[in-house]
């Protein structure tokens, strides 16, 4: 019977092609608009959250603010002690920064320079290419000794692997003991955001204070990592323990990796949802053309429904077949808007050198949407059909 | 097999009451060839309706194969009209999107019956009014005559207990008509109930009996050589009335005219 009812609502939709075309626009364009905007904004939102949680989800990072004399300096002793006082605080590693002139036989350029201790790799999530990052004893000796990211090795030593050569920084020789594999992205997305450059270069913090005047040994900045991964935990036993040692919330400022990300999914979430509540509004405009055309329909059909009637159709069979028909219509047009969301992708991807694909829950929003506006809308005129009384209609011209 | 008893069926048109069908009683037994023949407006066109069960009666209970039809809603109804009912129309009724074929398939497909079995019972229904090598044909490419003749085999295939005819030969030439006419003639030999409404006296001829209405009033001769001698009260009612005729008939011809 459904079947029959199918083939039946195909045929009455071949029969009047330019209206049932004209009637299935307002769906194609509502799909095509849903799947075409909700796919870019998914598509871009994943882009972005990529770069982001390449970063390191649960990097913690803790700023305190020097306020002139007067104002209480945690010191690096202190600063490195932390996990050992907070449970939910794996590693800290405290960073100072500068900038410095590096030298060696092949150039000469400022660079980037972190002075920093052991835990700081492993929170960062380094990888090393040769050697070794820095060690504890290199802190407590302040040592001269330096690791290179990638691109530094390559631009002053002309190879990656020059583990033990020397760097001159402000006139200083410092041995090289290792260089960062910098095979992911992770090392100029950070530095990009922190306002770095290409060439960084890591030293004990210890040895930084020596080579750069502003350093002391007061911790202006340091890095944290959370223990299992807790970092909303860590971050609020840190918030705690600053507060009580400063005495106020305004002396320090901590910020995680995820709270960028928590935020922009936010924004993404709430954009997709703005863009697909309007593309549904066009949906729902569909539906009522296909109302509009259906209650047509079954005007103009009368004679036919009071013919099926009289020949035994029961009014739950009429209701079926108009049913039925509205579903047809809405969605066959909602897969030729598929259709033809799925080529503007493909095109926009070939200009815009970009890879949106088709979002697959989107697809199947969209089609739950439209069979749900054809049955909405369906509803009426098929029940209006049903319930003609068989002499009414058969008498009808 | 049908049984009308004292069936009336009164339409309100504004404040005025018209009785298209004024306690009419009808008999017809099974395999019978009747034809109903009045003039129009004299209520033909509602006895087809209930007897077809598209409407029911107001009065007075219908019974179609010892069933009481009064009592059924209008899905029962829709079932009795599918399995019980072959209809013929004037102007012939076939859905115009469709080919002979699947408008002789169609009231099968409400019954519910399976593919092979529509395929076989259409054929063997073409056949019988030859027009099998026309099934592909919509209606508007086909004459009348033939398509009275699909509507006719739509109404075979689905085996009914009772062929309903209004005006089957009123829309075609004399020649056709009497093709239209042998077909009833050779159903009604296989053993078919047969009910021909006309207003046509060379038509009505044809059939075994003919029953009259006019004005809403049955004459079932039938029923009177049966029942006069048991209840003689049946012949004063049928008189009084007439006395009213009329008045009916102006109220009858407005509800024609309203109706076209």
């Amino acid at each position: 019977m459904i079947l029959q009812s199918i083939k039946m609502a195909l045929k009455s939709i071949k029969t009047n092609k330019l209206r049932s075309f004209l009637t299935m626009l307002g769906i194609i364009i509502g799909v095509f608009a849903l799947v075409v905007l909700v796919s870019l904004v998914s598509g871009a939102t994943s882009s972005i959250t990529d770069s982001i949680s390449g970063i390191g989800n649960d990097l913690i990072s803790v700023n305190l603010f020097d306020w002139g004399e007067g104002t209480y300096r945690m010191s690096l002793k202190e600063v490195s002690a932390l996990p050992e006082e907070l449970e939910h605080v794996a590693l800290v590693a405290p960073a100072a920064q500068g900038t410095v002139e590096a030298k060696t036989r092949m150039k000469g350029a400022g660079i980037q320079i972190y002075g920093t201790t052991a835990a700081y790799a492993e929170i960062q999530g380094y990888k090393m290419k040769y050697g070794r990052f820095l060690m504890n004893p290199d802190c407590e000796n302040h040592t001269n000794v330096v690791v290179l990211n990638h691109e530094t090795a390559i631009q002053f030593f002309g190879r990656d692997n020059c583990v033990g050569e020397y760097l001159k920084l402000d006139g200083r020789d410092y041995k090289v003991i290792g260089v960062i594999d910098s095979g992911k992205e992770q090392q100029s997305m950070m530095s990009m955001l922190l306002g770095g450059g290409m060439y960084t270069v890591y030293v004990p913090y210890t040895s930084l204070i020596r080579l750069v005047s502003n350093v002391k040994l007061s911790v202006d900045q340091f890095y944290a990592s959370a223990v299992d991964g807790d970092t909303k935990a860590a971050q609020s036993e840190l918030n705690d323990y600053l507060t009580e040692i400063y005495g106020d919330e305004d002396m320090f400022y901590i910020f995680s990796q995820s709270e960028i990300s928590d935020a922009m999914d936010k924004v993404t979430s709430t954009l997709s949802l703005l863009l697909g509540g309007i593309a549904g509004i066009s949906l729902l405009v569909g539906g009522i053309g296909i109302m509009n055309i259906m209650l047509v329909s079954v005007t103009e059909r009368t004679k036919e429904i009071g013919i099926r009637k009289a020949i035994g159709a029961q009014p739950s069979a009429i209701r079926l077949q108009f049913l039925i028909e509205a579903m047809t219509l809405s969605i066959v047009g909602c897969i030729i808007g598929i259709i033809f969301s799925w080529i503007v992708i493909e095109i926009i991807n070939i200009i815009g050198n970009v890879s949106f694909g088709l979002s697959i829950p989107v697809i199947i929003v969209s089609v739950l949407f439209s069979s749900g506006v054809g049955v909405l809308f369906g509803l009426y005129p098929a029940h209006k059909a049903s319930k003609m009384k068989p002499i009414d209609a058969l008498r009808f011209s | 097999m049908i049984v009308f008893n004292e069936v009336s069926k009164i339409y309100h048109m504004g404040d005025e009451v018209v009785k298209a069908l004024d306690k009419a009683s009808i008999h017809i037994r099974q395999g019978e060839f009747v034809s109903i023949i009045g003039p129009s407006g004299s209520g033909k066109s509602t006895l087809m309706n209930i007897v077809g069960c598209l409407d029911t009666a107001d009065e007075g209970e219908y019974f179609l194969d010892g069933l009481s039809i009064k009592k059924y809603s209008e899905k029962s109804l829709a079932m009795i009209r599918n399995k019980k009912i072959g209809f013929i129309f004037q102007n012939f009724n076939l859905i115009m999107t469709m080919t002979a074929e699947e408008n002789v398939e169609l009231p099968l497909i409400y019954q519910g019956i399976s593919m092979n079995e529509r395929k076989a019972r259409v054929k063997e229904a073409l056949e019988m009014v030859d027009l099998y090598s026309r099934r592909k044909h919509t209606p508007n490419q086909m004459s009348g005559g033939q398509q009275q003749r699909v509507a006719i085999a739509r109404a075979m295939a689905s085996k009914p207990s009772l062929f309903l005819a209004d005006e089957p030969t009123g829309n075609l030439d004399q020649a056709t008509g009497k093709q239209i006419m042998d077909i009833f003639r050779s159903l009604h030999e296989q053993g078919n109930t047969i009910v021909l409404i006309t207003h046509d006296e060379n038509v009505a001829k044809q059939a075994d009996r003919s029953i009259k209405i006019m004005d809403g009033k049955v004459y079932d001769e039938s029923l009177k050589e049966e029942k006069a001698p048991e209840e003689s009260e049946a012949a004063t009612p049928s008189e009084k009335p007439e006395e009213k005729k009329p008045e009916e008939e102006t109220r009858q011809s407005r509800k024609e005219g309203a109706e076209a």
